[in-house]
């Protein structure tokens, strides 16, 4: 081997080593900065109109793209599930078919992707805004806790709104499947609907759609806010940190999905 | 009783290894406007943060009254920066907020004042900046200088002890400049205040101030009233305040020689 192929292949390995200790920098950082929110939670929600006003952002105003996608995802739903199950003779468990995809699955999982792509790029776009306009500096220097005043209220307004928004993703998705189902295929309505009551399970499914919701709100939401707060105080930092907040965010939530996934089934 | 209300004893701060700082020595006595001076990265804003508890250093102390920054607690700490006001380079104001809800943000945070008394004293602040008819104007809405002043409303917002400006002309116009002297000076004498100011714009600090530190290359170059460094004879203090394009501090950034750089280029 040549020397100059040694040492590319040890400045390849450096660079390495950089990049993975940098990322458990980052992990660790991650980690101390939702203790921190954590432990301050208790002071933010003392003060309920600062979380309340957080619900309003991430959630109320996503309601829009959450609503319109579930219709449509319900839809398209009803019409591939017709396709494969009238081959098979039971059209009529379309109903269950778009219930449980909606409820089990698709539900929490898109809701989680688009909150990560509508709300969690506003949330790090504004804590790094905020962070290079040294408005979170001023705050630490009025001896106002930025983690108690900006983050843990943004915290608890994501984790709060991602299981209620994956809720209606669910029922204005079945509405959606409904609409294509029976007035447009002509599938039964009271089998549309019987069949879903009879098979859908609370516990088995409508609990463990929303614990899903809740741990993707937990993971998307600290992502958003820790790229926020970590980005360098720059244009470039913010946005690099805002394509970081949606990778990271899909990422974690496909992942954090099947986890959750092989535990409920088995 | 000390004298000083703050004191920065043998102070050393630096970032990667590299020293920004290298044994300051500072004093700010009570009730007086006190300038540190220095070029353009020369780690002013810096010795704020560190008086703040923003920064640690790495070796020496920072004293406000009796007790050191660095080695407060959470909880102390936050209590000592309840006695100090910042005014940040570009005034820092929450965006989301109007003018009013900027200087009523501290007060709404540390006390459980009535809202009667908090809009009383938000005016009373804001009418001393020259700014009470702004109120309602958004923080986005205002210019540069406005933004200034409301900010160091806000820093003055519970009456602190000490108040800390950074670079708080720049990119200031010169009747924007001329007003935030007389703010400084006014509030400082006013509210019996310590004022630090941390500037490069010699003109205007030197026409206000009491006491002048300058820094260069980590250490206090030079120090004494406006008076004394106008006639002082040291070169660096010399060229920094009649703005001399070269001396002390080299107009080039370091750089190979010249001729070898050029010719380097039609070896190719």
């Amino acid at each position: 081997m040549s020397d100059g192929m040694v040492s590319k292949l040890k400045s390849a390995l450096q660079n390495f080593g950089h990049r993975l200790i940098d990322q458990f920098w980052r992990l660790g950082s991650a980690s101390r900065l939702f203790g921190y929110t954590l432990a301050s939670s208790g002071e933010s929600l003392r003060r309920p109109f600062l979380v309340i006003r957080e619900i309003y952002f991430t959630g109320v105003l996503s309601l829009i793209i959450i609503l319109v996608s579930a219709f449509f995802v319900g839809m398209v739903l009803a019409l591939q599930g017709y396709n494969t199950l009238q081959k098979y003779g039971s059209s009529e468990a379309i109903g269950v078919l778009v219930a449980l995809s909606l409820v089990r699955e698709l539900g929490p999982v898109v809701t989680a992707l688009l909150f990560a792509g509508r709300a969690g790029t506003a949330i790090t776009a504004e804590i790094g805004l905020m962070k290079a306009t040294e408005q979170l500096s001023a705050m630490e220097m009025m001896a106002v806790s930025p983690i108690a005043r900006v983050i843990a209220p943004r915290f608890w307004g994501g984790v709060i709104s991602m299981p209620l928004l994956a809720s209606l993703f669910s029922m204005v998705g079945i509405l959606g499947g409904y609409l294509v189902a029976v007035p447009l295929i002509g599938v039964d309505g009271g089998a549309f609907w019987s069949q879903m009551q009879a098979s859908v399970d609370f516990r088995e499914d409508v609990m463990n759609g929303f614990i899903k919701s809740c741990v993707f709100g937990v993971a998307c939401t600290m992502i958003a806010l820790f790229e926020g707060y970590d980005a360098p105080p720059t244009a470039e930092g913010v946005s690099r940190a805002t394509t970081r907040t949606v990778v990271n965010s899909s990422l974690a939530v496909l992942g954090l999905d099947f986890v959750m996934t092989s535990f409920m089934i088995s | 009783m000390t004298d000083n209300i703050v004191e920065i004893d043998n102070l050393s701060f630096g970032y990667k290894g590299r020293l920004l700082h290298k044994g300051i020595n500072m004093s700010f006595p009570r009730g007086k406007i006190v300038a540190i001076m220095g070029g353009s990265g020369s780690g002013k804003t810096t010795i704020l943060r560190l008086i703040g508890g923003q920064l640690k250093p790495v070796k020496g102390e920072v004293r406000v009254g009796d007790k050191v920054v660095h080695e407060q607690g959470r909880n102390d700490l936050q209590k000592l920066r309840r006695k100090m006001g910042m005014l940040f380079q570009m005034g820092a104001l929450f965006t989301d907020l109007s003018v009013y809800e900027n200087v009523a943000f501290p007060m709404r945070e540390h006390t459980s004042l009535p809202e009667t008394m908090i809009r009383d004293l938000v005016m009373m602040k804001l009418n001393a900046v020259g700014l009470r008819g702004a109120r309602d104007l958004m923080a986005t809405e205002l210019s540069g200088g406005m933004a200034r002043r409301v900010a160091l409303a806000r820093a003055v917002a519970l009456d602190p002890e000490i108040i800390m400006y950074d670079e708080p002309f720049a990119g200031l116009d010169p009747i924007s400049m001329g007003v935030i002297c007389n703010l400084i000076r006014n509030l400082n004498d006013a509210l019996g205040a310590t004022s630090l100011v941390v500037t490069h714009d010699v003109k205007e600090a030197f026409s206000f101030v009491d006491y002048v530190y300058f820094i260069a290359d980590g250490v206090v170059v030079a120090e004494g009233t406006p008076a004394e460094l106008r006639e002082s004879t040291l070169p660096f203090v010399h060229q920094f305040v009649h703005g001399e394009v070269d001396g002390p501090v080299p107009f080039h950034y370091a750089a190979p020689d010249y001729r070898r750089d050029m010719l380097r280029g039609h070896d190719v």
